[in-house]
């Protein structure tokens, strides 16, 4: 590889000209006396046109910029898990320890810790033949992940030796015949998919423990979901929920430029997080990416990628990955951000012509998949949305729109109501549901669909009713309708309402969920048997074993106390009848 | 090389000055320009390359012609900081205003400001008592948070930002606030209300003020507010004070940014805001926060108006998605006379859970907090109800959720100007009062173990028992 060198030209903001050199598109370049690491986002002329990761002022036109031959990569092997990483795979621990509390620059740090010695364990041996994918041996990541090393991208042959033991991840821990030499750490370029064999169907849920979203609009394992949001309709908490609690083994976690405080918030929390399958630290299952809103911008552009990046390599590892990406506004507001820069020709709301195909790109990279080495991998991606006044007619929502099945509309009156997850039942959609039916069927209950399909039916009545009420007050519709809005209401504050701050109500299981919706299908019949028979309304809605039932999800041991709990109501309710 | 002096200004277009290539001149230099007369404008290099050289003048190009000279500096700007800050008067541009002497400076710093490392920030959890009940119980305020006020003209949102800057404290410390006051583009008029009460109430010895008013140059606006963070940042993370600071007013700020990106011809984004200004203003939030290792801490109540009272508006809009809530003030609550009139539906503290709880607030914060959003906005829609079927149609639940609206209006927000209510007995227990008009069975979001505690009237039955 020729490393010419090359001198700057211009300086505007985040991008950088040069002239003197000719690279490829993509390619990493160092810029300025400082080093500070750029890309190459446009040839132009002799002219390239380059967008630089750091801050630019104080940098001089006629400064050196120097090719690296490499485009933008990402290190990838043991010692991923648990880290906190910038947009472009710097470690934020190490830069703090190199630079203080406020970022600095022309500090380059690894990704991985390439001392720290780890136990591998080889899986093939001497003969078998390899190749591209293929698990060659494991090493105990964290206490809870297996990291299972694999053979790197268009490498295969006849192993010739391979050894166990204690290594750094760089070192050789396995020869071909041909002599190619594997260490435990490969590299990949982030704006390239990695490969797999083949893309399945996705039809087996992630399990969230969020009674909306599981119930009503489920996604997954290998889907996708948008969440557009108004600000202030609780999209970062609900993410976190997702994080916290979704049953992938692996979470990456993007926070791209989103608010310092709250991404200090994530960081803070996810050490102390414990995961409730394992009962170990949930960082021991995480990576973290933090590019907050004023780091700088082209990090921004590029953090999505190395997210996604790192993603796929668990996947091809055979876990379910979830990757949440808070907020891809964000990232599409850092495109149009350089392409402004670039003087290119806007597209619509100054956004570049591009937006939606990288949008599409970057959705594309999720999936359940059968991996190289045959195992079966997902990558489900969450993406938040920050559509600007909360109008998702905007370009980045509707490119969103486009591309991903679940759509889960968070709704701010929903939430100046306190009602969390503000997610509105009525515009929400999924369109996983037939495809996982059979799922639903075989591990939770015969019936679920059904139930699904009635309490999703309830509200949509609700809605309808609420037009009226709106018109003449709930006293003049019949007894049956005014019955009919309890249920709705009952649904709505005791099943879709779900407190994430408290330590039980957080999560329900998909077992839950379901004993919950029948409990509340149960009162519905119950009521109206009592109605038929005479009873008031008014008597049967307050019977106090129902205010039990509903307070009675923020106790522990509600699920196995639930049953009880609606024999109760249920007895109640027919001496309601009784006493007429 | 800073020496040099240029004569080769080829455009003057709006604030900005096009040059042709000098020496390699750095981007973000600050310049000097020499005018015929004598005077000397600053300014800064906004694009730099080997023909060409684009420097946008703080002060207004006014009188700058050809024979201008130009002095490149050879370094960004930065600001003079020392504890001598406090209690100075500055003008836009960081040169006292108040007649005093030119501040000593312990250290010259970058006003750009660098990034925090997210890994390195504290979680803000200290909850801050601003003795408004409507902030304290519905949309707490912590330590290190940025929460703006957005108001619109009219409206008594700078009583608001001193009744806070004037009641701030923690709850059971000793620590106070100092107040870091930057002005952009605001009337002489507000400024001068500002400073008299600041002065009335002896808050302005412990104060710096960094002012830009409405006849100052308006591209200087760009800087006032990094000089008023740069200073902010030096008080709290060199000298370990806890710093609250309050910008007026952040439409103006966006405006000069609108005029920089017009000048230059830039494609212009939302309404002819620079497509740049979500990364500008986050560049100013920011910088707010806790770090670790350092004790101070910096608290942002930026104030800006919201044109038109749109809160789609791209100021707000961008504005609400970088800092952790908003307060709002309603026209409506203003013309019923209510003060402070803070709308506290559309109003949130993302930081307010780290915030409230046992031992920091009270136990029952949140729930109370809860049962009374749910409840007025509840009431608030009845209202519309009303009046289209009368309150006859009406159920006895929805009834008194009716009644609680009014009274919530009139007695929780309706505070006087210097009235300053503790959490636990001037607001929640105020709370438990008017919820205790509302029956029990409707109140869902109260745990039963807070009604058997605090509830006014539940708790004294369950007492006799």
């Amino acid at each position: 590889m020729s490393k010419e060198n090359g001198v700057i030209y211009r300086i505007s903001g985040p991008v950088v000209t040069a002239v003197g050199i000719s690279p490829r598109m993509y390619e990493v370049v160092r810029v300025g006396d400082e080093g500070l690491m750029g890309e190459v986002i446009e040839l132009h002329g002799d002219q390239s046109v380059i967008q630089v990761y750091e801050e630019t002022s104080g940098i001089k036109p006629g400064e050196p910029v120097i090719r690296t031959g490499q485009t933008l990569s990402v290190q990838l092997g043991p010692g991923l898990l648990t880290q906190i990483y910038d947009g472009i795979q710097r470690p934020l621990p190490k830069l703090e320890e190199t630079m203080g509390v406020f970022i600095t620059r022309g500090v380059d740090a690894d990704g991985l810790d390439l001392e720290r010695k780890w136990d591998f364990n080889a899986v093939v041996k001497k003969g078998d033949e390899i190749s591209s994918g293929h698990v060659i041996g494991k090493v105990q990541e964290t206490e809870t992940i297996e990291h299972r090393v694999m053979v790197p991208p268009n490498v295969s042959g006849k192993v010739k030796s391979i050894k166990s033991g204690s290594f750094n991840i760089t070192e050789t821990v396995c020869e071909l015949d041909d002599g190619t030499e594997i260490a435990m750490m490969q590299e990949w370029p982030v704006r390239h998919p990695r490969p797999f064999v083949q893309k399945y169907a996705p039809d087996v849920p992630l399990i969230t423990g969020q009674r909306i979203l599981d119930f009503l609009f489920p996604l997954a394992k290998g889907g996708t979901a948008g969440i557009p949001g108004p600000f202030g309709s609780g999209k970062t908490v609900t993410q976190q929920q997702l994080a916290k609690w979704s049953d992938a083994q692996i979470v990456v976690y993007i926070g791209c430029g989103e608010r310092g405080n709250e991404m200090t918030e994530v960081l803070d929390e996810f050490p102390h997080l414990i995961d409730p399958n394992t009962n170990k630290p949930l960082m021991n299952r995480t990576v973290m990416i933090a590019n907050t809103s004023n780091m700088p911008v082209a990090a921004r552009e590029a953090s999505v990628y190395t997210g996604i990046t790192i993603a796929e390599y668990f996947r091809d590892m055979g876990y379910n990955v979830a990757l949440m990406a808070d907020s891809t506004s964000r990232w599409a507001e850092a495109m149009r951000e350089i392409s402004s820069r670039l003087e290119e020709m806007p597209g619509e709301e100054g956004y570049p012509a591009y937006l939606s195909s990288r949008l599409a790109e970057f959705y594309e990279r999720a999936g359940r998949v059968q991996t190289l080495a045959g195992s079966d991998g997902s990558v489900s991606v969450i993406g938040a949305v920050s559509p600007p006044g909360g109008d998702i007619s905007e370009p980045v929502s509707q490119g969103t729109l486009r591309i991903v099945k679940v759509f889960w509309g968070l709704d701010a009156g929903l939430a100046r109501q306190r009602h969390f997850p503000a997610i509105n039942w009525l515009n929400s959609y999924s369109l996983y549901p037939q495809a996982l039916d059979q799922w639903y069927r075989d591990n939770i209950a015969p019936d679920f669909p059904e139930v699904r399909t009635e309490i999703s039916t309830l509200l949509q009545i609700e809605s309808e009713l609420q037009e009226i009420v709106q018109l003449v007050g709930s006293d003049a519709l019949p007894v049956d309708q005014q019955l009919t809005l309890e249920v709705a209401r009952m649904i709505r504050e005791f099943f879709l309402q779900q407190n994430a701050f408290h330590d039980v109500d957080t999560f329900s299981d998909l077992d839950l969920q379901y004993h919950m919706a029948k409990a509340i299908l149960s009162f519905q019949e119950e009521a109206k048997k009592a109605i038929a028979g005479g009873a008031q309304l008014e008597d049967v809605v307050n019977v106090p074993a129902r205010t039990d039932l509903m307070r009675g999800r923020f106790e522990k041991g509600y699920e196995d106390r639930i049953s009880d709990l609606v024999s109760e109501m249920n007895k109640q309710i027919d001496a309601s009848m009784e006493a007429n | 090389m800073s020496g040099k002096e240029y004569r080769t200004i080829t455009d003057v277009k709006g604030p900005l000055v096009f040059l042709n290539k000098t020496e390699p001149v750095s981007y973000g230099e600050i310049v000097q320009l020499m005018l015929s007369d004598g005077s000397i404008k600053n300014g800064q290099v906004l694009d730099t390359s080997d023909e060409q050289v684009i420097v946008q003048v703080f002060e207004g190009t006014a009188s700058v012609d050809r024979q201008t000279g130009v002095k490149f500096l050879g370094d960004v700007f930065k600001l003079p900081v020392s504890k001598g800050l406090i209690g100075r008067i500055l003008d836009g541009a960081g040169r006292p205003r108040d007649g005093g002497p030119d501040i000593v400076a312990d250290e010259m710093a970058d006003i750009i400001g660098a990034a925090i490392n997210p890994y390195s920030r504290q979680s803000p959890e200290s909850f801050i008592q601003t003795g408004i009940s409507a902030i304290d119980a519905c949309t707490s305020l912590v330590r290190g948070q940025k929460l703006p006020i957005f108001s619109a003209s009219g409206l008594p949102h700078n009583d608001i930002a001193l009744q806070i800057a004037r009641q701030a404290k923690l709850v059971g410390s000793d620590d106070d606030f100092v107040v870091v006051f930057c002005a952009m583009g605001i009337t002489a008029e507000e400024y001068n209300f500002f400073v008299h009460d600041l002065e009335r109430t002896g808050a302005l010895e412990n104060s710096a003020l960094f002012v830009n008013l409405a006849d100052d140059p308006a591209v200087e606006r760009l800087i006032t507010p990094r000089l008023a963070l740069t200073a902010a940042e030096y008080l709290a993370f060199e000298h370990d004070y806890h710093v609250l600071v309050i910008y007026t007013d952040m439409t103006n700020y966006c405006e000069s940014l609108r005029q920089i990106g017009a000048a230059r011809e830039e494609v212009p984004g939302r309404r002819g805001y620079p497509g740049y200004m979500y990364t500008d203003l986050a560049m100013l939030y920011e910088r707010a926060g806790l770090v670790k290792g350092k004790k101070g801490s910096i608290t942002q109540f930026p104030i800006l108006t919201m044109p038109g009272d749109d809160i789609t508006h791209p100021i707000p809009d961008l504005s609400g998605y970088i800092t952790e809530g908003q307060i709002v003030i309603s026209r409506e609550l203003h013309q019923k006379g209510i003060y402070p009139p803070i709308n506290v539906l559309p109003s949130l503290s993302r930081l307010m859970n780290a915030g409230i709880g046992d031992g920091k607030t009270r136990e029952d914060h949140k729930s109370v907090s809860d049962q009374l959003y749910a409840a007025y906005a509840q009431g608030r829609e009845l209202r519309g109800l009303v009046a289209i079927v009368g309150e006859d149609a009406l159920n006895e639940r929805d009834l008194q959720l009716l009644k609680f609206a009014d009274i919530f209006e009139d007695q929780f927000l309706r505070q006087s100007r210097d009235e300053d209510r503790s959490i636990s007995e001037g607001t929640l227990d105020l709370a438990w009062k008017l919820l205790s008009n509302i029956d029990t069975k409707y109140l869902v979001r109260l745990d039963q173990k807070w009604i058997d505690k605090y509830h006014p009237t539940e708790r004294s039955s369950s007492e006799e028992e």
